[in-house]
C-alpha cells in the first residue's frame, strides 16, 4: 500500500507534466447556458470520469493519506499496541544513518542516470535518424532492453559483471587492465546498478527523441542551410531548443523513476538487498525493508512521506525552471 | 409445516456433525508440501470429523504474508513459523500458549533436542518443531583427491586443505577452497560457533544483552575474515544468485562450504561428483565443539477457538508425533526433533546425516527478536572487514552496537 501510494503521487505529477507538455491550457470557462451541446458534453464527460476518479480515490488517494496518518504512530503490525508518537518517527529519521545513505544513493542514481540516458538517447536518436537501411531493425534492437523483464535483465547483468566469470572482466584482461569487483564492491556497485537502469531505459529515450526530432519542421534546417549554418550550429540553435518539451518530459519522468528505483536494486543482490554495505540501497528499498522485512509500518510511512515531499518539490522545480517557450 | 421442521432438524443435526475445517499455512517447498498432503490424508482418516486445508506461499513472501494476516484477524489456525520469528508473533498475541495438559513443559524438554529451549518465552512454549537443522561442512571429494588432502577435523586443517584446493587469486578465482558467504550460513558460524569455541558466549543468559563484544568475539571475527583476507580461500558471491556458495559447490567449483541439513536435497540432486559431509571443525587448542541449530515450528493461532482449538491440538500432537517425524525424515530429509529419534544408531552412522546429528548436543540457537535486522547487523559488520579493510575489533563493536539497539527496542 505504501509503495502503491508512492507510485500514485508520481502518476499524478506525471499527468501534470503531460498536460502541461500538451500545452494544456485546458478547459475554457464553463458555459452559462445549460442547454448547449457543449454543456451536455461536459456533463457526460465528467460522469464517465467519475468512475476512474472514485477508483483512484479508493485505491490511491485514501491509502496515501493513511500513510500520512500512520507516520505519526509507532505502528508495528506484530504488536498489540500502536501508540501515537507525534513527530517522533521524523525525529528518528534525522539521525538515521541508513536513511541518509539511502537518500544519498538515490540522489547519485538520479544525477548519474538521468543525464546519461538523455545524452545517449538523444545521440542514438540523431544517428538513427540518418540511417536509411534496416531502420526498423535498429530501432527494435535499441528498444529490446526496455521490454525485457527487469528481473531477468538484472540476473543476466549479475553474470555479465561477475568478477569471476563475467565477460566484462575477460575483456579487461585482454586489454591488460586489472579485473574489477563491480557489484561485489561497495565502491562500484552503485555505478554498475545505474548502468543496468540506463541500458534498460535507453530504448524508451531513443523512441521519445525520434518522435521529438520528427516533429521539427524540415524547413528550418533548409533555411539554416541556405544561410550557411554549420551542422553544429543547426543542432544548438534549432534541434536542441525545439526539443525542449521532449527533454523536459524526459528529465521529469526520468527523475521520478530514479527517485523510486527498486526492482533492479533488489534483484542485483538478492541475499543482501541494497548491499554490499548499503552501497546500492535506495529510499524505496529501505521503505520496503522497514515495512515488510521488519514490520515497522509507522516508521516506513514517515520515510514514504519524506520521499513524497522530495519528489513533489523536485518535480515542481523542474517544471518551473526547465520549461521554456521558444518563439517559432 | 411438519416437513419444514424435519428439514430444519436435519439441517441442525448435519451442521453439528459437520467436520471442523482447519487452515494450515506453510511456505512452498515441493517435498514439504507433498509430504504434508500425505500426512493430512492420514490424519483425516484417523479423525473423520476434522478436515485440514493446506495453503502455501512463496518462501520470500511467507513471513510478510503471515504478518499481514495478524492485524486482519484472518489466516491460519495452525501455522508453520521460523523459530526466530516467535518472539514477535507471541508479542502480537497471534500464537496461543500450548495448553499444559496436552504439552507439559517437562515432557517437551525431555522429548525434544535441547536447542528448542530457545523457543521458551516467558516460561511458556508456544510452538513445537517436527524437525531440526544443524550445520556441517560439505566437501567435494574429487577436489580433495586432486589436491591430495584429507578431510579436516580441525579449523587449522580446514585452512590447510582450502589453500591446497583454491585456484586463482583475488578478485578472480576459478576454484575456491572455501565458499565463504557471510549472508549464507556463515554469520551464524561466527556468532554462535566461533565465539563459543574461542571461549566466549554471544548473549547473556536471558538473551537481552549481547556479550560477544569481547576478546573471544574479536578472535572469532578475526579468524573468520582471515579465511578470505589472509588465507585467500575464496570470495563471497563467487556465483551470482540466491544461493551463490551452494550453487558454486554444486557446480564443482568449491572445495568446502558450511551449510545446513536443509541443503542436502539440493546438493544430492545437483552435484555430479563425489561429495561428503563433515562435522563443523574444532580449534586444535581446545577441541570445543559447537553448532548452530535452527528449526521451523508449528503453533496454534488465536483464530482457533472452541472446536477448532480442540482439533488444532490434535493436529499439533500429530505433527510432532514420532511417526510424523519419521515420515518427515524419509520424505523431506530433515532430522527428527525428538532426542530419541535423532539419536538412533542408523542416523548417527549415516554418512550424510551423521555429521549433522552429531552436532545436535552442541547446537545453540540465537534468540532472535528481529531476525531480518539482527542478520543485517552481522552481515554488514563482516563485510566492513572483507570489503573495506575495517579491523575485526571495530567490526565486532559495530555489530554489537547495532544488535544491542535492536534488542533494547524489543525488551524496552
Amino acid at each position: 500500500m505504501l509503495l502503491s501510494g508512492l507510485r500514485q503521487k508520481n502518476r499524478r505529477s506525471w499527468m501534470d507534466t503531460t498536460s502541461k507538455l500538451a500545452g494544456g491550457r485546458a478547459s475554457a470557462r464553463p458555459p452559462r447556458r445549460r442547454n448547449t451541446v457543449k454543456y451536455r458534453q461536459t456533463v457526460t464527460a465528467y460522469t464517465f470520469l467519475l468512475v476512474p476518479l472514485l477508483f483512484f480515490l479508493l485505491v490511491r488517494f485514501i491509502p496515501t493519506f493513511m500513510a500520512l496518518r500512520l507516520s505519526l504512530f509507532d505502528w508495528n503490525i506484530l504488536r498489540e499496541q500502536q501508540p501515537f508518537v507525534g513527530l517522533d518517527n521524523y525525529k528518528t529519521l534525522i539521525d538515521d544513518e541508513k536513511f541518509a545513505q539511502a537518500l544519498k544513493n538515490t540522489a547519485l542514481y538520479t544525477v548519474i542516470g538521468v543525464p546519461l540516458q538523455i545524452i545517449l538517447g538523444l545521440g542514438l536518436a540523431l544517428m538513427l535518424g540518418r540511417v536509411r537501411a534496416f531502420r526498423g531493425f535498429y530501432r527494435a534492437l535499441y528498444f529490446a532492453p526496455y521490454v525485457t523483464p527487469i528481473v531477468a535483465a538484472a540476473w543476466v547483468w549479475q553474470w555479465v559483471f561477475s568478477p569471476q566469470f563475467g565477460p566484462v572482466n575477460t575483456v579487461l584482461g585482454w586489454l591488460h587492465l586489472p579485473p574489477q569487483s563491480f557489484l561485489t564492491s561497495p565502491d562500484q556497485a552503485l555505478a554498475t546498478t545505474a548502468g543496468l537502469v540506463v541500458w534498460q531505459n535507453l530504448g524508451f529515450q531513443v523512441v521519445l527523441f525520434l518522435a521529438g526530432l520528427a516533429a521539427i519542421p524540415r524547413s528550418y534546417y533548409e533555411a539554416a542551410e541556405i544561410d550557411g549554418a554549420t551542422g553544429s550550429q543547426a543542432f544548438w540553435r534549432i534541434t536542441l531548443p525545439l526539443l525542449n518539451p521532449t527533454i523536459v518530459f524526459s528529465v521529469v519522468t526520468g527523475t521520478i523513476a530514479y527517485l523510486q528505483l527498486f526492482t533492479q536494486v533488489v534483484n542485483l543482490n538478492f541475499t543482501d538487498q541494497g548491499g554490499p554495505l548499503g552501497s546500492t540501497l535506495t529510499v524505496a528499498v529501505y521503505i520496503y525493508q522497514l515495512a515488510f522485512g521488519r514490520f515497522q509500518m509507522g516508521y516506513a510511512s514517515a520515510v514514504t512521506v519524506v520521499l513524497f515531499a522530495i519528489i513533489l518539490i523536485i518535480t515542481l522545480l523542474q517544471l518551473r525552471f526547465l520549461t521554456r517557450r521558444y518563439d517559432t | 409445516m411438519k416437513k419444514f421442521l424435519t428439514l430444519a432438524l436435519a439441517l441442525t443435526v448435519s451442521a453439528s456433525a459437520a467436520p471442523v475445517t482447519l487452515t494450515y499455512w506453510q511456505y512452498d517447498f515441493a517435498t514439504k508440501v507433498s509430504t504434508m498432503d500425505a500426512l493430512i490424508k492420514k490424519f483425516e482418516a484417523q479423525n473423520p470429523d476434522i478436515k485440514i486445508k493446506q495453503e502455501t506461499f512463496p518462501y520470500d513472501a511467507y513471513n510478510q504474508k503471515v504478518a499481514s494476516s495478524v492485524p486482519a484477524g484472518q489466516g491460519p489456525d495452525v501455522v508453520n513459523l521460523f523459530y526466530g520469528w516467535l518472539p514477535q508473533y507471541v508479542d502480537s498475541g497471534f500464537l496461543q500458549p500450548l495448553p499444559a495438559k496436552d504439552f507439559s513443559t517437562q515432557q517437551i524438554e525431555s522429548n525434544f533436542v535441547p536447542m528448542i529451549k530457545t523457543s521458551k518465552i516467558g516460561g511458556q512454549y508456544y510452538a513445537l518443531p517436527t524437525s531440526v537443522r544443524t550445520l556441517a561442512v560439505f566437501y567435494n571429494k574429487d577436489l580433495f583427491k586432486q589436491a591430495r588432502v584429507v578431510p579436516p577435523r580441525t579449523w587449522e586443517d580446514f585452512i590447510a586443505a582450502g589453500q591446497k584446493i583454491v585456484k586463482g587469486a583475488p578478485p578472480r578465482f576459478s576454484v575456491l577452497g572455501f565458499g565463504i558467504q557471510p549472508d549464507g550460513q556463515d554469520y551464524h558460524v561466527v556468532r554462535e560457533v566461533l565465539v563459543r569455541q574461542f571461549g566466549g558466549s554471544p548473549f547473556s543468559k536471558d538473551g537481552k544483552k549481547v556479550t560477544y563484544d569481547s576478546a573471544a568475539g574479536v578472535q572469532a571475527m578475526t579468524f573468520y575474515t582471515e579465511l578470505m583476507t589472509k588465507y585467500k580461500l575464496g570470495v563471497p558471491n563467487f556465483f551470482p544468485g540466491n544461493n551463490s556458495y551452494r550453487d558454486a559447490f554444486i557446480a564443482g567449483k568449491v572445495g568446502m562450504i558450511v551449510d545446513g541439513s536443509f541443503a542436502v536435497g539440493a546438493i544430492e540432486k545437483g552435484a555430479k561428483f563425489n561429495w561428503g559431509v563433515l562435522p563443523l571443525p574444532v580449534l586444535k587448542s581446545n577441541g570445543v565443539r559447537g553448532n548452530f541449530g535452527s528449526y521451523w515450528v508449528n503453533g496454534i493461532t488465536k483464530n482457533a477457538k472452541g472446536d477448532k482449538l480442540a482439533a488444532s491440538i490434535k493436529f499439533l500432537k500429530f505433527l510432532t508425533s514420532d511417526e510424523t517425524q519419521r515420515t518427515w525424515l524419509d520424505s523431506v530429509g530433515e532430522i527428527p526433533a525428538s532426542r530419541k529419534l535423532s539419536g538412533t544408531a542408523a542416523l548417527r552412522t549415516n554418512p550424510v546425516y551423521g555429521p549433522f546429528v552429531s552436532g545436535l548436543p552442541f547446537a545453540s540457537s540465537t534468540l532472535f527478536v528481529d531476525e531480518s535486522g539482527q542478520r543485517k547487523a552481522w552481515v554488514d559488520a563482516i563485510n566492513t572487514v572483507l570489503l573495506q579493510g575495517n579491523s575485526p575489533a571495530n567490526a565486532v563493536k559495530r555489530a554489537a552496537a547495532e544488535e544491542q539497539k535492536i534488542l533494547d527496542g524489543y525488551y524496552k
